[in-house]
Formats: C-alpha cells, structure tokens, sequence
C-alpha cells in the first residue's frame, strides 16, 4: 500500500466535497437555522422564566442537534451515488474505509462544527446557566464527530433506496440515545457544581469508538450499495 | 501479445436470472474487446465485474494473471473504469471537475487547460456542470482518457449523447491507445470503425432459463 498516494487521495476527495458544499451553501446553512429555530420556539411555548429554560436547556440543543443532524444526512452520500461518484470512489486507488472517514470529517466540519460555535448563542437564548456553556461546548465538540460518523453508516445503508429518509431517522436516532443520556448529564452535573469529567471522558471514549468503526461499516455498506 | 485480462467461467445472477454462464474472454494488449447484445443482456454487468465492482457467482477474473482479491489496488492502478453515469460534480465547473479527477488519478503534470480544449469545452470552463448539455458533460468525463496511463480501459457505452465529432475524437483517441500497446474493452451500439485482427467480438445472449429466488 503506498501511504503518499493515499493521502493524496484523501485530501484531494476532502477538498472536492467541501467544494462541492461551499456551491451548495444552503444545505450547509438551513439546519443550523433549523436548531436556531427550535431553538427559539421553546421559550415561546414554555415560557420565558429561566427557572424551567435553564433545567430543559441542554436537552433542548441536544435534541435540536439530533435533529439537525438528520436534516440533509440523506445527501451524504446520495449525490455521489446519483452521478457515479461514488462508484469511482471505490475504484480509487486507496483504502475505502480511510476514504470513508475522510466524507465523516467533511460532513463534520460543515454540520458538526458550526454547531459547536453556534452552542453559545443557543445556551443564551434558552438561559442555561454561564457556568455551564463550556460544557456544553465539550459534549458539542465530543458528541457532534458521533453524530457524522453514525449518520455517515445510515446514509450509506439506505443510499440505494430511492427515500431512504423516514427510514434513515428511524434507524439512526435510537442509536443517538446514549449520546444524549452523557451529554445531558455532564451538563447536569456542572449545573450541580460537580464535575463532568467523567461524563466527557465516556463519550469521548464512545467518540473514538464510533470513528474507528464507523469508517468500516460504511465501506461495506457502500460496496453493497453500488452493486 | 501479453494477455491483459482474462476470464474464467464466469457465471452471473441478477435478480434470480442468470445473465450469463462459464462465460470466458481473453484480451491481449493492444487489442478491442466489443461486448455485444440485447438491453438487458447483462453487458454491463460483465464491465462491472471485470472492473472490480461486482463480484461473480461462479468463476474469477485475472488481471496480467492475478486473481483479483489478492491485490486489488494493481487493479485499481491499471484499469479505468467509465460508467454509465459521468461521474462528473454538477456543482463544480468543467476545469474543477478536470482537476480533482486528475489528481484522483494520480496525474500530477496534467495542463487542464489544454485537456478542455482537446475535448472541445474551451469558452465553457467557468460554467457549472449543471449547466452543460449531457454531451458536454460527458466529454468532461471523458477527458481522463487523454492522459490515463492504465494499461485496461473499460469503457460503458462510452458514445453515449456524444456528437459525431465527439465520437470520431473518441475513435483517434481509442487508436492511440491500442497503438501504444493498451487494451480497451467496450459496451456500444455504436458500431466501430476497427476492423480486422484487433478488434474482437463477444455476444451476450438473454438467458431464457430462469433460476427463480431460493
């Protein structure tokens, strides 16, 4: 295996696709507005008292960005498949999974990211407690490469099925679940004024765990699907 | 002449329908293999199979004598493969399109200018590929033929929404290769202007006998 052109290979699919989504800014945009905007609804249905905004917070931005995660994650794949892309992409010359985890980064650093620098904005308007927000931005930052790399393994199963997307909801956000249950009780235990160490080093563990894995049940997913 | 690909009894089932059985083929450098028959036939599905996107039921397919999981990146670097859809972004424009396929390919001294030219896209190069008629967008396509150095081209109904100028650049580009001692193998119904020892031909009949789902 020849590492240098593997590499080259890698950057040179990395730099195409984040051509490809900087034409296409609005699909980069709409679900971040999407969190913004659900973002915004709760105090209108709640109320505006920071005593119920602050508890439900987290869950809310989580839940938001579960979401949002699954707004446009069809497209992962679905373009490459459409116009022969990602045929070719199996026919290069390099190994498919480290490919694969290349299209994971793409889609992290248009969907994940933003999200991250978007947290603070969201942690104001909903009243979460200051002393919260970096945790919360932790378990952004942590949590967000699994969300890509999980969703990346459901686009990739249902690229074939002319709509996948219903389908694609109900097998991902089921798997989202442990996720959540870290997350949000990091930033519980920071609100109590204990630490959350323990939380964030669990989901970076799974973190870790879903990229090194992922790649692979992608790679396969899509040899199946070019069929 | 040095055998490029080879196939033994190759047997294909799609869908519970046997496309073809104990199918073997040969082809030498610097020689055209036109695969022929029916829609349906399962012509493409051969290309598909030769070129490592499918695997066989029954049979193996050996690539300068090497069976093709025991290293599938040879095969990776000495074959290209053209579908039937382009590959081609339709976000980015043509010289765009050039480029990353270029750098795909591992061509690093390729003047994507003078490629659109030869392909007669010159004038057009800043539009997005959405933007271009079928033709056009195959030419892009195309274009990774004017300077791939794999030595097995598979081509897919390669003259598909080409004009006859389009096709005639193609046929040129298609002697050269052979010249140089490459081997082409294709699906058209365009017919071919070979003629002779170089160009040979296979028939893919429709199978009448139905296997049915087990």
């Amino acid at each position: 295996m020849n590492n240098a052109s593997t590499w080259r290979i890698l950057k040179t699919l990395m730099r195409r696709d984040l051509a490809v989504a900087l034409r296409r800014r609005s699909d980069v945009i709409n679900p971040l507005l999407f969190v913004l905007i659900v973002v915004t609804l709760f105090p209108l249905a709640v109320g505006p008292g920071p005593d119920i905004l602050g508890r439900i917070a987290t869950g809310v931005i989580w839940v938001a960005a579960l979401l949002s995660a699954l707004l446009g994650s069809e497209r992962l794949f679905r373009d490459d498949f459409l116009d022969g892309s990602l045929e070719q992409m199996v026919l290069l010359p390099a190994p498919l999974p480290a490919l694969a985890l290349g299209k994971i980064v793409v889609h992290w650093l248009l969907s994940g990211l933003p999200l991250v620098i978007l947290a603070p904005l969201c942690a104001l308007l909903l009243k979460l407690p200051f002393e919260a927000w970096g945790t919360l931005m932790l378990t952004l930052l942590v949590g967000t490469p699994m969300l890509s790399a999980m969703t990346a393994v459901g686009a990739a199963l249902t690229v074939s099925l002319g709509r996948g997307g219903a389908l694609l909801s109900l097998l991902l956000l089921p798997l989202f679940i442990p996720l959540l249950i870290f997350a949000a009780a990091a930033v519980e235990s920071t609100l109590v004024g204990t630490s959350a160490y323990g939380q964030v080093v669990l989901l970076a563990g799974l973190m870790l765990l879903t990229l090194t894995l992922a790649p692979l049940a992608v790679a396969a997913a899509i040899r199946v699907s070019v069929n | 002449m040095s055998v490029v690909i080879e196939t033994k009894q190759l047997t294909s089932v799609r869908a519970g329908r046997t496309l073809f059985s104990s199918l073997s083929l040969q082809l030498c450098a610097g020689e055209i293999l036109h695969v022929e028959g029916p829609n349906g036939a399962g012509k493409s599905t051969l290309l598909r199979i030769i070129a490592g996107l499918l695997s066989p039921q029954e049979g193996q397919v050996l690539l300068f004598g090497q069976p093709q999981y025991e290293d599938p990146e040879l095969w990776q670097r000495n074959t290209l493969f053209i579908g039937h859809k382009p590959a081609v972004k339709a976000e980015l424009t043509a010289l765009e399109n050039l480029h990353y396929q270029s750098q795909f390919d591992g061509a690093e001294d390729v003047d994507a200018w003078h490629l659109l030219e030869t392909v007669g896209l010159l004038g057009l190069e800043d539009l997005p590929a959405q933007q271009l008629s079928a033709g056009q967008q195959r030419r892009i396509a195309l274009a990774r033929l004017w300077y791939s150095t794999a030595p097995l081209w598979i081509l897919d109904e390669p003259f598909t929404a080409l004009d006859s100028r389009g096709i005639k650049l193609l046929h040129e580009r298609f002697q050269h290769h052979i010249d140089q001692g490459g081997a082409l193998l294709l699906t058209s119904h365009q017919p071919l202007t070979w003629s002779g020892e170089r160009l040979q031909k296979i028939r893919i009949e429709p199978h009448d006998e139905a296997l049915g789902y087990e």
